[in-house]
């Protein structure tokens, strides 16, 4: 290789307008054992950037696809949620069907009349409790004066 | 995308992210936690990178960024870079000690650059990317990272020289 050119590549290397290919030609010129020994101060920095290269990248990176696994975590976790629901569901109302079947006539007249009866009662106890007016008649009386 | 493809896509410039990573926080570690979690983020928009024209690039950008922001919150914890990672050669003759001493100077020289200098640099002289790229990379005009590149090798050839001409302590 010419040491003429060599500098001159140099030169435009260093105004950085040299080509990528030209820049190449140097980083081999300054590979190699013989450099000229008034450009051997710029070898180490070619010779670094060549070196640089060569780092490669070794750890290993996890690309386990995660989103997935969350969405069938989530869609398991909310069919245990429902067979659970399912099994811990209390027991529905008997129908009137059933009723027949399980009670005699007579038993069921009684219930009846049992429950009638004690709506009677509990209407005569709110009966009662319309004289508690009363005392809202009296309270708002003092109410108002004041 | 699927990951075989991913994998495809990204295996030929992992390397160059990582060189970049290691040339901004100079440890070897942080820059290969960087460089997988710029992986990762990148695995995680797996689905938007069919429409980016330039992936290459936009990873270097993305690793750009990620390192600068984890600069400063070093910088704003105060919090020292911890690096270990200079081999160390005790073996061999003296000359041969003197060649990768001096090509390990460079590597010296070069992180005391300015953080531009030092990833124009690194995009130019290592990596090779034209100026078009790189000034798509760091979000630049291309005339401006001529400039910088220019300025980056003088400041490099001129610390080289010094150390050429009086030696080093």
């Amino acid at each position: 290789m010419e040491l003429d050119n060599i500098e001159k590549l140099l030169e435009k290397y260093f105004e950085a307008t040299a080509t990528v290919t030209e820049e190449e030609t140097l980083r081999t010129y300054f590979s190699q054992e013989s450099v000229a020994t008034h450009l051997v101060q710029y070898a180490p920095m070619f010779q670094y950037f060549t070196s640089a290269k060569e780092e490669r990248f070794t750890k290993q990176v996890p690309l386990k696809p995660r989103r997935n696994y969350f969405k069938w975590a989530s869609i398991a976790a909310v069919v245990v949620l429902l067979i659970g629901l399912y099994m811990n569901q209390p027991k529905t109302d008997p129908t009137p069907e059933d009723l027949m079947a399980m009670y005699t006539p007579e038993e069921i007249e009684s219930a009846q009349e049992a429950l009638a009866m004690l709506g009677m009662n509990l209407n005569k106890g709110t009966a009662q409790l319309s004289h508690l007016g009363e005392f809202e008649k009296t309270t708002n009386k003092f109410l108002t004066k004041e | 995308m699927q990951q075989s493809e991913f994998l495809n896509v990204v295996m030929p410039f992992k390397d160059k992210l990582f060189r970049l990573a290691k040339r901004l926080l100079v440890s070897t570690e942080e820059a290969e936690d960087a460089t997988q979690e710029i992986l990762l983020k990148l695995w995680s928009k797996n689905k938007m990178m069919e429409s980016y024209n330039n992936v290459e690039a936009f990873a270097m950008t993305m690793t750009k960024n990620f390192c600068l922001d984890r600069l400063k919150s070093k910088q704003a914890n105060n919090l020292k870079l911890v690096h270990s990672n200079y081999a160390e050669e005790n073996s061999g003759l003296q000359t041969q000690l003197e060649a990768k001493d001096s090509v390990d100077w460079v590597q010296k020289i070069m992180e005391d650059l300015p953080e531009q200098q030092k990833m124009v640099l690194q995009l130019r002289d290592v990596e090779q990317y034209d100026y078009d790229e790189i000034g798509e990379m760091l979000d630049m005009q291309p005339t401006a990272v001529r400039v910088a590149l220019s300025r980056a090798r003088k400041l490099v050839r001129e610390k080289l020289v010094q150390k050429h001409s009086y030696g080093i302590g």
